[in-house]
């Protein structure tokens, strides 16, 4: 006898697709109606079962677990908290708390994924929408640096290419899609332009079309970038002329040469055309509830990422307090890893660190990060059987299902555990 | 900063996203879906050509953090580009370097590539 | 638990207490009389030298969901040197101008506040609102919807189908568990979403064909169908130009015998000046509010230094953004409102800040009734809600009032009548403005005085000749019986309620929402509703019509 769960969120990626529906038997998933490939894996892969917590590869039960962990945050001068980007933010709450409580570094993933956007927000404001504006009014879509087709697989039909919406009855022929990355991908092969900018070089792209944007003459140089000077000046034509443009970005700015100054430019560049024609920018957000952490750690301490406590009060310091910095200078020493996994994603003089100091990990699926931690919680899988809250790419804020009957415990419910077991 | 052997060059690394390496990461990271989707590198035809790689032959990838060998597979890529899905493979060779921001040099490093 | 507070000089203008040297006894969170406490057991404060009022009720401050974290998040700047450190009991935080949120509720407190309404908030982001009031301690609070650019709404307009309206407004509230309906620039941002605006009450909305002027008198109607507890919440049209104050009256005239609420109008209050500097208009606005009766507002004041200013109003915040050259942050939210959030500077030499400002206090002084104009700075546009004491002492010290004035730009001296206005506000007038009087316009019943049956939500002040300095340190401040504040510091943090209504509508609306939903939204309706999920701490005010 199978259950029928709709309107279930998808939360492996920024689009929280949350028209998804799971037909199932006890834990076994019969069919699936509208996820991804990603989604499908998700869902698909999800195991509820309960498996015990671990202390140095031992089962234990969970108090036992927990009163370890407590120890090792209890006696750390300088403990970590990382992570939170797949968690509810329940969840995100209480590891807030935690870190206020314990003075301690708390980071979250967008430190190496829009941290840079975060900064460059900071330096100049974003002017944005949400996606259904896309969908409905944007007749100029601009992917720069980003590639949906391999990481937001449902984006081109739900929001950014096809969808037929209120202004754009034609769909796909009602807008008109440039691409600009430093090598044709599956996203570039949808746009109606592609502009192959050579690596590291978007900064002076960017600043070239502000530039030409106001006016300005470019001179006797022929191309920037890599990108010839006319096809800047016909992409800026029709940005000035549009209904109402949006551009897309993602890891293309803020992982490359420039990083936070990349995303400042083409902030600008969005703000500046406003004066012409209404323009926004959406950051590609990647994990499924990066943009909660960012709110629920702003709401809390004022900053969304690189957040020490260790004073007593909230300081904010990129460089100083994000994840990579503290462990690649070996400045932590315990780390409670809720919902990532930075063994498999940090660069290896980082990751290597967690391997030295007391780690605790908090995940549904025994990660990279899992397997060298000296406590491990294998928590419910938000989402799936775990209900909360999730935040879209674009901030909307939607509801979490607990699909699938489970005994696990929740990030939450563990979390709140150690904030009553430190000291 | 590394040196340069007889046959190897320097290029430019780019680390990313794919849908191979999304779906194998549910199947879990010790899985061969993900080895397979995350141990891998894309060339430019004509590199690989000079460089006297084979198409699925391996290279080796060097950087000042570390190094790695892995197949790689002409891709469509512009030339002095590689692009290895990002992983625990390919951040051995991505520094830990992130210029005061917390962000390392994902995109656009260099590193010395070279048959294996 | 039962309390008694003895022997204080009472202000509870909501049942006529002018000072009046009086016990006040509470038992089980609410003010009772004096024979249903047993003085035994009864925990006495002595009171006697001191002032005693109900706590604070603010009735539009912005505090809490997606504008408000925008603002936190891009002002780093604003955060440092404000920060508070975590004690043994309390949270840390920081902020100035856009405090976070534990520092918010203690804040508050920490003033002799008790009650604070969330200004505007898109249904669609209504969930991240109540989140973040969750995390907001002490103080009890309600959401404002925003619904005057909503397309459903102005569908049914145009389609003459306003009790087609009227459901759907009374579904909203119940999905998005907000307390009143709020307008911001009707028209104007939708508009702003082709880069254009409203100006006229005539104007129209693209793509809809229906006018400021219909949306509002359709909201007006619709609150009083439905019998809200507040009356519709308006920001107009022209915030900031110098056609505010003349659209202004004409609004107050479009809805007169309607049941409104006219917010920050200090911000609308504005005439054609010399040399781009707009004039008050004050003087015009405070007769017609003086002129309407079913009319409230709440001022807005000016206070000079930093602030942030943050409004559902795009098209304003764009034009700020281009004027003042400040960073900026827009957001257009599908099928509903926008919004945008600009730093600012207010400097008494600024000959602008300047006329602002004396807007402002001219309202205060022009408005004959206490009951009709609150005290607001519309945190944190015109100020932060930390400056009200400060407010307070400009209302009740014609000396200081004039100290003040005779330091800003002269050309906003000029024009001013402040000069000729020396009315001074008695206690019992600030505990009209600042409690009784939003409290009954909000239609809060159990808050802003102290009868029988009302919240004990009390704070009690030394009395100083230095009104900022009173307000701003009480004694003790009660919450539900409570003692949450002793000497200006918070001492617990109990949380505070959500209130919020759920007026009944024609269940067959429903069914045309579902259709809207799949065109205008991106998604879907069964995770856009929280009808059965109750935010924090939630308590249901009824409305008067069944």
């Amino acid at each position: 006898m199978s259950t029928t769960v709709e309107h279930v969120a998808c939360t492996f990626c920024g689009c929280v697709c949350d028209d998804i529906a799971v037909e199932f038997e006890g834990t076994r998933v019969v069919r699936l109606r509208s996820a991804c490939g990603v989604g499908r894996g998700v869902i698909d892969e999800h195991d509820p079962e309960v498996r015990p917590p671990l202390v140095g590869g031992r089962e234990v039960r969970w108090e036992e677990a927990v009163e370890a962990a407590a120890a090792i945050l209890d006696q750390a001068d300088s403990p970590l908290i990382y992570g939170l980007s797949s968690s509810a933010v329940e969840a995100q709450r209480k590891a807030v708390e935690l870190a206020d409580r314990l003075g301690a570094i708390i980071d979250t993933t967008s430190s190496v994924c829009h941290g840079p956007t975060g900064l460059a927000m900071q330096a100049v404001g974003e002017a944005t929408c949400t996606l259904g504006e896309v969908r409905d009014r944007a007749d100029l879509i601009v992917f720069w640096g980003c590639n949906p087709s391999a990481s937001h697989p449902r984006h081109f039909n739900r929001f950014s290419l096809t969808p037929k919406g209120a202004l754009t009855p034609n769909g796909r022929s009602d807008r008109t899609v440039f691409a600009i990355d430093v090598r044709p991908t599956g996203s570039t092969k949808q746009a109606d332009h592609f502009l192959q900018v050579d690596v590291g070089a978007d900064f002076e792209v960017l600043t070239t079309l502000r530039s030409l944007v106001k006016g300005n003459d470019v001179g006797a140089v022929a191309s920037v970038g890599g990108i010839p000077v006319d096809r800047l000046r016909d992409l800026v034509d029709r940005m000035k002329d549009c209904r109402y443009g949006v551009v897309f970005m993602g890891m293309g700015l803020t992982m490359s040469r420039g990083r936070h100054l990349n995303v400042s430019e083409l902030f600008s560049l969005v703000s500046e055309l406003n004066e012409y024609a209404r323009f926004s920018v959406i950051p590609m957000r990647g994990h499924g509830n990066v943009a909660g952490a960012d709110q629920v750690l702003t709401w809390a301490s004022g900053y969304p990422f690189a957040v020490s406590y260790a004073r007593g009060y909230p300081q904010f310091g990129p460089g100083e307090f994000t994840a990579v910095d503290v462990l690649a200078r070996g400045e932590a020493d315990a780390a409670l890893i809720v919902a990532s996994d930075p063994v498999a994603h940090f660069p290896r003089a980082a990751a290597e660190h967690l391997e030295r100091i007391p780690t605790i990990v908090l995940d549904p699926t025994p990660s990279l990060t899992a397997a060298i931690a000296q406590v491990v919680f294998p928590t419910a899988y938000y989402g799936l059987d775990a209900a909360g809250t999730a935040y879209r790419m674009d901030n909307v804020p939607i509801p979490l299902r607990r699909v699938f009957p489970s005994e696990r415990p929740t990030d939450e419910e563990i979390l709140d555990r150690m904030i009553e077991a430190v000291t | 900063m590394n040196g340069r052997s007889a046959l190897g060059e320097s290029l430019t690394l780019i680390t990313g996203r794919t849908r191979e390496q999304g779906i194998g990461m549910h199947k879990g990271k010790a899985s061969t879906e993900y080895r397979r989707a995350t141990e891998r590198a894309e060339m430019n035809a004509d590199d690989m050509a000079r460089l006297l790689i084979q198409d699925g032959g391996r290279v080796r990838l060097r950087s000042a953090a570390g190094e790695v060998e892995l197949p790689a597979h002409a891709g469509s890529l512009p030339p002095g580009l590689v692009f290895v899905p990002m992983g625990a493979s390919v951040n051995v060779l991505v520094e830990a370097e992130t210029q005061g921001t917390g962000m390392p040099s994902f995109k656009g490093s260099s590193v010395t590539v070279e048959p294996a | 638990m039962m309390l008694g507070i003895l022997g204080g000089r009472v202000y509870d203008p909501t049942n006529g207490i002018d000072g009046e040297i009086r016990d006040i006894w509470v038992k089980d969170g609410r003010v009772v009389s004096s024979d249903a406490v047993g003085r035994e057991e009864a925990q006495v404060v002595d009171a006697t030298g001191l002032v005693v009022m109900p706590g604070g009720v603010d009735i539009h401050s912005h505090i809490a969901g997606p504008k408000v974290n925008a603002g936190r998040k891009f002002r780093p700047e604003d955060h440092r040197g404000t920060e508070r450190a975590r004690t043994e009991a309390f949270r840390s935080g920081s902020g100035r101008t856009v405090p976070t949120t534990h520092l918010t509720g203690y804040l508050y407190a920490e003033m002799g506040y008790t009650t604070v309404m969330e200004a505007a908030t898109a249904p669609l982001a209504a969930r991240h609102t109540h989140e973040e009031l969750a995390d907001v301690p002490i103080i009890d609070k309600g959401a404002f919807i925003t619904v005057g650019n909503n397309h459903f709404l102005m569908e049914c307009i145009k389609e003459g189908r306003r009790e087609r309206a009227r459901d759907y407004v009374a579904w909203l509230l119940g999905a998005s568990k907000g307390y009143a309906v709020k307008i911001v620039n009707p028209g104007g941002v939708e508009n702003w979403k082709w880069g254009s605006n409203v100006g006229e009450l005539d104007d129209e909305v693209i793509g809809f064909g229906v006018t400021p002027r219909q949306i509002l008198e359709t909201v007006a109607w619709i609150g009083d169908e439905l019998g809200l507890p507040h009356a519709p919440h308006i920001h107009g049209i022209n915030l900031g130009r110098s056609s505010s104050a003349r659209t202004t009256m004409e609004t107050m005239a479009t809805l007169d015998g309607q049941r409104v609420h006219f917010c920050h109008l200090q911000f609308l209050s504005y005439g054609p000046g010399k040399r781009g500097v707009h004039a008050s208009g004050a003087v015009a606005v405070a007769e017609a509010v003086n002129a309407h009766p079913g009319v409230t507002v709440d001022v807005g004041q000016l206070v000079f230094g930093s602030a942030t200013t943050m409004t559902s109003d795009g098209p304003l915040q764009h034009n700020l953004h281009r004027t003042t050259g400040a960073k900026w942050v827009n957001d257009d939210v599908e099928g509903e409102t926008g919004g945008g959030i600009v730093p600012v500077l207010y400097k008494r030499t600024n000959p602008i800040n300047a006329v602002m400002w004396a807007t402002g206090m001219e309202l205060f002084l022009l408005v004959d009734d206490p009951w009709k104009v609150f005290l607001t700075t519309d945190h944190p546009n015109a100020g932060c809600f930390t400056a009200y004491p400060q407010v307070i002492r400009l209302l009740m010290d014609r000396a200081y009032r004039s100290e003040v004035f005779a330091g800003i730009h002269a050309r906003a001296r000029a024009g001013s009548v402040l000069p000729e206005l020396d009315r001074e506000y008695s206690l019992y007038e600030i505990a009209v403005i600042s409690r009784a009087g939003p409290a009954r316009a909000l239609g809060l019943k159990k808050k802003g005085h102290l009868g029988e049956g009302a919240d004990a939500d009390i704070a009690i002040y030394r009395e100083a000749d230095d009104k900022a300095e009173m307000f701003a340190h009480p004694r003790f401040v009660f919450k539900r019986g409570e003692l949450v504040v002793r000497d200006g510091a918070v001492v617990a943090d109990p949380p505070g309620r959500t209130f919020y209504v759920a007026p009944p509508y024609d269940p067959g609306v429903e069914k045309e929402i579902r259709g809207h939903f799949e065109r205008a939204y991106t998604i879907s309706f069964e995770n856009y509703s929280m009808v059965g999920q109750d935010p924090d701490h939630g308590e249901v005010i009824a409305c008067t019509r069944a």
